[in-house]
């Protein structure tokens, strides 16, 4: 009898602790659907105002009430893909660096904790840093160039943000790189292959999809930074006409006005949110899974 | 033949030599930033700006210390509600390796960890700062933890699965009822790796700024109310920057430097602990 209670007891807390365990992974999983939902309701008197038409609207303009994005996407748009095209020389030749040519020592070690320390810089510093560096250097630029020397703009913002994504996409450009077999490389260097044919004809185009995804991901970064765009991209409401324009990414604007906000503007701007947060998600979701299905293919090579 | 390998052999030289150029020179900006944080933040710091409220301006003096208190005030606010969280349901994952709650849970910590910290505010303004019609230190812890919880998990979940089974076996042959072997038997064994979690996810969220505009808002005053607006580092050093005035710039800087140490030994600690903790097995 005495032993039968103990037992249901230790059942008791043993089910309490499945309970527990379960609840705390449903409550995750409710934490992201809330987040989706609340941005969705926020934002509904914006969407059945304008509609889809936001997107297309050029005009940003709170006395008028006339709300349209595109000078955001636009801006975002410009801004990540700028930051993407400068960076990946710079991220693919870390990733081979670090993935091919100096897998250990030295040389390899200071690599690649400078680029722990580069990801581990808050934004706000960088932002700090483009403004009293970047923004005299581009300004110079300009002026060379013969455009209106603002300093801020797409620019400045681009440079910045590739600055920031390169650890992101070289550490994933790494793994997928490491990840090679090795009887595919030795097979090649045995037919006496340099290891630039190695790398250009076996290692690139066996790591390709990985290192695009890597790519992609640091888009989704580059989309949802804020503060060193905030501080760098000269918050100017209107369609960007070249590189060096002032212009808003739809994470500045919100970042610039939301504090602010009241009614249809905040309404508005929650609305620009729930379209940053579905297009990360997407970016996110499908890099992770091309990432994944790669090094569940790279374990069975090895087995 | 001669000349084809010896073009096959330049080209490979020429290839590896740019590929060192580049890989240098994407860490001429971190030089760079740590440079002029150095060379414009050092002469700032004294014991005054270390302890001192900030002055309004055309007044000299004064320093960060309302910001230093409210930095550690919402990292302290965001661990309490996340980590607990982070780490059960971290639990979970790593005991139910397959599943259909399992594969959904790890796909919502991707989509969290990718969420832009500027929505992961707005969502704090609507959940907490709507609702009680003032800015929060709670309502910037709150945001704070939401960006905590996908890093804890993950390293949660990674650490505990590395975990030899052999372990969890010897213990429930022994009779040991199954929640208590993981929580006296397999956690313990994994702490390392968690702290190490904890600690990144920490440095992480030091430096977030756009999570804090519209919840913790910032405070030029000493606070120690939960409900009521707090001041942080990261606030502190946007608002000085874009504000006109050089000497709130020179801040700025110095209130940065405090910053890049701060989050630099998060990181330095949180490598030494997963290196120097690490349990062999």
């Amino acid at each position: 009898m005495k032993k039968d209670e103990r037992q249901s007891g230790t059942d008791r807390s043993e089910a309490r602790f499945a309970k527990i365990l379960a609840i705390s992974a449903v409550l995750i999983a409710c934490l992201l659907f809330a987040i989706a939902l609340t941005l969705f309701i926020q934002s509904l008197p914006a969407i059945k105002t304008f509609g889809i038409g936001f997107f297309v609207g050029k005009t940003w303009d709170s006395a008028s009430e006339q709300f349209g994005a595109l000078p955001f996407l636009a801006g975002t748009l410009l801004t990540s893909f700028l930051a993407l095209i400068i960076s990946i020389p710079f991220s693919i030749a870390i990733s081979i660096f670090l993935g091919e040519y100096f897998k250990e020592g030295a040389a390899s070690t200071f690599l690649r904790s400078s680029v722990e320390v580069l990801a581990g810089i808050p934004s706000v510093i960088y932002g700090l840093w483009g403004l009293f560096l970047l923004m005299p250097m581009v300004r110079v630029i300009e002026t060379k160039l013969g455009v209106p020397p603002h300093g801020v703009g797409i620019f400045t913002s681009a440079l910045i943000l590739a600055i920031m994504v390169i650890p992101f996409s070289a550490s994933i450009g790494r793994e997928v790189i490491t990840l090679v077999p090795s009887d595919l490389k030795e097979a090649a260097y045995s037919l006496g292959a340099t290891r630039f044919e190695v790398l250009k004809n076996i290692i690139i185009p066996y790591a390709r999809s990985g290192i695009i995804a890597g790519i992609l991901l640091s888009l989704g970064r580059a989309i949802g930074e804020t503060m060193a765009v905030t501080m760098l991209i000269g918050n100017s409401n209107f369609i960007p006409t070249s590189i060096f324009s002032p212009a808003n990414t739809m994470a500045s604007v919100i970042a610039n006005e939301f504090a602010e906000a009241t009614g249809l503007v905040s309404s508005s701007l929650i609305y620009i949110a729930l379209v940053l947060f579905l297009v990360t998600m997407l970016v996110n979701i499908i890099g992770n899974y091309v990432i994944q299905k790669i090094s569940i293919e790279a374990s069975k090579e090895v087995t | 033949m001669e000349g084809h390998v010896r073009a096959r052999l330049v080209k490979n030289h020429i290839f590896k030599g740019i590929v060192m150029l580049f890989a240098f020179i994407s860490l001429l900006p971190l030089l760079l930033i740590l440079y002029y944080i150095t060379k414009n933040g050092i002469s700032v710091i004294n014991w005054d700006f270390l302890t001192h409220l900030p002055r309004p301006i055309g007044e000299a003096g004064g320093g960060v210390f309302n910001a230093i208190t409210g930095t550690i005030m919402l990292i302290v606010l965001s661990c309490v509600f996340s980590i607990p969280f982070g780490i059960i349901a971290g639990i979970y994952l790593s005991e139910n390796k397959e599943g259909k709650l399992s594969s959904l849970v790890r796909l919502c910590v991707i989509v969290l960890q990718g969420t832009p910290s500027i929505v992961i505010g707005i969502i704090a303004y609507v959940w907490i700062v709507a609702p009680l019609r003032t800015f929060s230190a709670l309502s910037g812890g709150i945001a704070l933890s939401i960006m905590m919880l996908p890093v804890i998990i993950k390293t949660t979940e990674e650490t505990l699965k590395l975990i030899p089974y052999h372990l969890k076996e010897a213990s429930l042959a022994l009779g040991v009822p199954y929640h208590k072997t993981i929580l006296k038997v397999i956690l313990p064994s994994g702490l390392s790796g968690i702290l190490t979690g904890i600690l990144l996810s920490v440095a992480r969220i030091t430096g977030e700024t756009a999570p804090l505009l519209f919840t913790a808002f910032g405070n030029q005053f000493m606070n120690w109310n939960i409900l009521k607006p707090i001041d942080s580092l990261p606030y502190r050093i946007f608002y000085y920057a874009m504000s006109p005035y050089p000497e709130w710039h020179t801040f700025a800087w110095g209130a940065s430097f405090i910053l890049v140490v701060l989050t630099l030994a998060l990181n330095l600690i949180a490598r030494g602990v997963s290196i120097k903790w690490k349990i062999q097995f």
